[in-house]
């Protein structure tokens, strides 16, 4: 696993600095902070180019015309994590899912790449400015082409400080987010939703929490909570006689029991069960945000499980076009059959479907539109469709697809959980 | 980034709207039922149009959607031109009926087919006439290369003999552009389209199609016996040129697929909001609950209204990029696919979902659930749509993947 972060960061720079260079003081100090803070040369690099090329950078939505593109900076960010995916994360995969855990070195690599800036905000030492929804879904995406479950579990620290940039009042952020963007990583945060109910509904929390004079105290059970075994601060979601709320406790609280719960798939997401019996936590430790809104923390976790699902379905995507190329059956390709071709074009439109449908519900939320539905129905279609590209991947594979040799019988068993994940993660 | 509908395009979508609800629909069933009946009424409605469009460079209609619409903003940048704002008037327009759309005076393909190939010289001549496309023949459908009508040249005209079935509009239009092959032995390169007026000798329309919807359209059968055509109404290239191949003919889809599954998006939605409003005292719906956790009908309609958000983003994405000038055939193909499939589900699905009151004729459900099925053949089947598709992404040619 050799990975140069700041290499890979340099040749980024390198092809971007000659296409168009965006305003160069607006992207330093971002730049400075993602890629590796404390190698100032590579940038001093990078603004001698720009010093030389005097196109501007490009205005965001100007006069609220319909716009695709990425801005430069998330055109940046996509194609350096998408290299970290492929030289990196899918490499691991294979045996961070047999181990069921995300290796150590790779834990050092992704702190290095400094994700969590973009969940903490300028204030607080990150640079999560308003617009941040999009952003954090592009993330999702480009490490889900390495692999669903490293990506997932790699996104629970951001996730955590998206989380109470949201949600926590701003004297609970000043408090809690400074340490994520530290130079040792955050107390690992999980984010506990997911109750073992058939048909489960997260606006049915079985979970109570009962105010007793300055403590809540928790009683309840979770499930499949990512990384929920190491973590050793939980973000919990429970019921209260004013509604669902979030709760940041201590792991090692006294009344909570943790067990490894491994799934059909998220193996390297290390998933736990989670029970609370009797926990006390106190008071200014609920989130207490004045935007709380709990459906809406709940979209913006669907939506980051559908990021997550649009990336490894490009990956299923990527994989399965040299495959079907390269296969032969009756003495050519059987990519010269309609009937395996149109799986593989099926794939492709129900593929930009997903991403257009998650890409809209983020614009809308950072633009402070409602997105409630445009998420709800992204979730419906990332869900069925996610899971039809993945069982499609390994038809296609035939039963080499059903081994291990090739990835997508892993991502079969990952995709299927899109559909069923509450909670998690949070864009 | 921002995917909503934008700014400057919402007055016009509320006019195509308005068109839609008070004009369209009122005489919807009417011209249902009275199939061949030309609507008159379309007249009026058209003269408006091309008043409206004159003086605009954001114009709705068929002749809008090309490369060439959105020259008059030279900016550097984001661009919504002529390929958006044609699309979002045909979404709106095909919400009252698609039938009628496709009668609609001087909106026909054959304009779009002009506007996007035709020279200069050819583009003020043709201005304010009414063209239809030919291109389908008894012989070949999907398969547009194996196209029999020839056109021979004789001195400073073609000879044209053929004949071509399913023309829209064939008999009311002034005109139609007709595909024909200069030498069938040279393949798809060497097939031309040619503007045919209306009145040439050796031009007759044989008969009128009975369909299964858009019966508010005309669909003719056009035969061509020794049909001398001026050598100037030939569109575009009349060199063979075997390296660019079918490519000149074949751009024309990039900007027509796009509006045809503008078409779809349209009628899909109509049956979407009647079918929502028919079944508002059993059917709520919050985009709340998990999808298990509701009823049936209300679980079907969240997934058409899914599914018709994507396939209206893929067509919105196809159109954007041809008004950015980026290459937008397997989008195009996407969004046509998709869209064409869609439609066609809801629509059945909505019929389904209002039971007997959707089947009959007092609600239009019925009507639309017949009208959409074109929508998944013309312009490309939604399994030629596949074909392009793959064969983009496996970069295969159309000799390897058949």
């Amino acid at each position: 696993m050799k990975f140069d972060v700041q290499g890979q960061a340099l040749s980024v720079l390198n092809r971007l600095a000659q296409a168009h260079w965006p305003d160069r003081l607006k992207l330093r100090k971002p730049l400075e902070k993602l890629i590796y803070r404390g190698s100032r040369a590579s940038f001093r690099l990078a603004a001698e180019r720009a010093a030389k090329s005097a196109r501007g950078p490009r205005p965001q939505t100007p006069d609220g015309l319909f716009d695709l593109a990425l801005s430069d900076e998330q055109q940046m960010l996509v194609e350096m994590l998408e290299g970290f995916a492929s030289e990196v994360l899918r490499p691991a995969a294979h045996d961070a899912d047999a181990a069921a855990m995300v290796p150590a070195e790779l834990l050092n690599q992704a702190q290095a790449l400094g994700l969590t800036f973009y969940g903490v905000g300028e204030q607080h030492g990150g640079m999560a400015a308003e617009r941040t929804t999009l952003t954090n879904a592009l993330i999702a995406e480009a490490l889900g082409k390495g692999d669903l479950s490293l990506a997932a579990a790699l996104l629970v620290p951001l996730s955590a400080a998206n989380c109470m940039r949201r949600w926590a009042s701003a004297e609970q952020q000043a408090r809690w987010l400074p340490a994520f963007v530290g130079e040792q990583a955050a107390p690992l945060t999980a984010i506990a939703v997911s109750e073992p109910t058939p048909l489960f509904d997260p606006q049915q929390l079985r979970t109570k929490a009962k105010r007793k004079g300055s403590h809540y105290v928790l009683n309840g059970e979770k499930c499949l909570i990512l990384r929920g075994l190491e973590a050793s601060q939980l973000i919990v979601a429970a019921q209260t006689s004013q509604g669902p709320a979030l709760f940041l406790l201590d792991a090692a609280s006294a009344g909570v029991e943790r067990r490894a719960e491994p799934g059909m798939g998220l193996k390297a997401g290390g998933t736990a069960r989670i029970l609370l019996k009797g926990v006390k936590v106190p008071a200014e430790n609920r989130l207490a945000g004045e935007q709380f809104n709990y459906q809406s923390f709940l979209d913006h976790a669907g939506l980051a499980w559908c990021a997550l699902a649009v990336g490894t379905a490009q990956a299923a995507l990527d994989y399965v076009i040299p495959y079907c190329n390269e296969r032969l059956a009756f003495g050519e390709p059987i990519s010269h059959r309609q009937g395996v071709a149109f799986i593989v074009a099926d794939i492709a439109v129900e593929l930009d479907a997903m991403r257009l449908m998650v890409w809209r519900a983020c614009a809308r939320a950072e633009q402070g539109l409602p997105f409630q539905r445009e998420a709800y129905l992204a979730r419906l279609l990332c869900s069925e469709k996610a899971m039809q590209i993945g069982t499609d991947a390994v038809q296609l594979l035939g039963g080499h697809g059903f081994t291990q040799e090739h990835p997508v019988e892993r991502w079969y068993r990952d995709l299927r959980g899109v559909a069923i994940m509450a909670g998690g993660l949070q864009l | 980034m921002n995917l909503e509908t934008p700014k400057k395009f919402r007055g016009l979508v509320t006019q195509a709207h308005q068109v839609a609800a008070n004009y369209f629909r009122p005489i919807s069933r009417k011209y249902d039922k009275a199939e061949h009946a030309y609507p008159q009424e379309l007249d009026l409605l058209a003269a408006l149009l091309d008043g409206m469009n004159a003086g605009s460079p954001d114009a709705i209609g068929a002749t809008s959607a090309s490369k060439r619409g959105a020259s008059a903003e030279q900016a550097a940048g984001n661009k919504n031109g002529g390929n958006l704002s044609a699309l979002l008037g045909v979404m709106e327009l095909c919400w009252g009926d698609v039938g009628l759309l496709l009668a609609m005076p001087r909106q026909g393909l054959g304009n779009a087919a002009i506007a996007a190939v035709a020279n200069e010289e050819q583009l003020q001549r043709f201005k304010g006439s009414w063209a239809a496309m030919a291109i389908t023949e008894p012989g070949c459908g999907s398969d547009s290369a194996a196209i029999r009508t020839t056109a021979i040249k004789d001195g400073e005209h073609y000879v044209l003999n053929g004949e071509k079935i399913f023309v829209t509009s064939g008999e009311r239009a002034d005109s139609v552009v007709v595909w024909a092959t200069l030498d069938k032995g040279l393949g798809r390169a060497a097939i031309k389209s040619f503007v045919v007026e209306h009145g040439t000798p050796g031009m007759s329309v044989a008969r009128l199609e009975k369909k299964l919807g858009i019966k508010a359209s005309d669909t003719a059968a056009i035969s061509f016996v020794d049909c001398r055509v001026p050598a100037a109404n030939l569109l575009g290239n009349p060199e063979i040129d075997v390296q660019k191949g079918f490519a000149g003919v074949m751009e024309t889809f990039d900007n027509t697929r796009p509006l045809v599954a503008g078409m779809a998006i349209g009628v899909a939605k109509a049956a979407l909001d009647r079918t929502r409003e028919l079944l508002k005292k059993t059917c709520t719906l919050e985009y709340a609950k998990p999808l298990l956790s509701v009823s049936h009908a209300e679980a079907t309609l969240y997934r058409l209204e899914a599914e018709w958000e994507a396939a209206r983003l893929l067509t919105l994405k196809a159109a954007w990029m041809a008004d950015n000038k980026l290459p937008n055939s397997k989008e195009a193909s996407i969004a046509k696919a998709k869209a064409g499939r869609v439609a066609n589900e809801v629509t059945l699905k909505c019929v389904e979902l209002t039971g007997a009151l959707g089947y009959g004729e007092d609600e239009l459900l019925e009507k639309w659930a017949r009208d959409s099925k074109i929508l998944d053949i013309f312009e490309g089947t939604q399994q030629i749509q596949l074909l392009i598709v793959a064969r983009r992404l496996l970069g295969k040619s159309s000799s390897e993947l058949k």
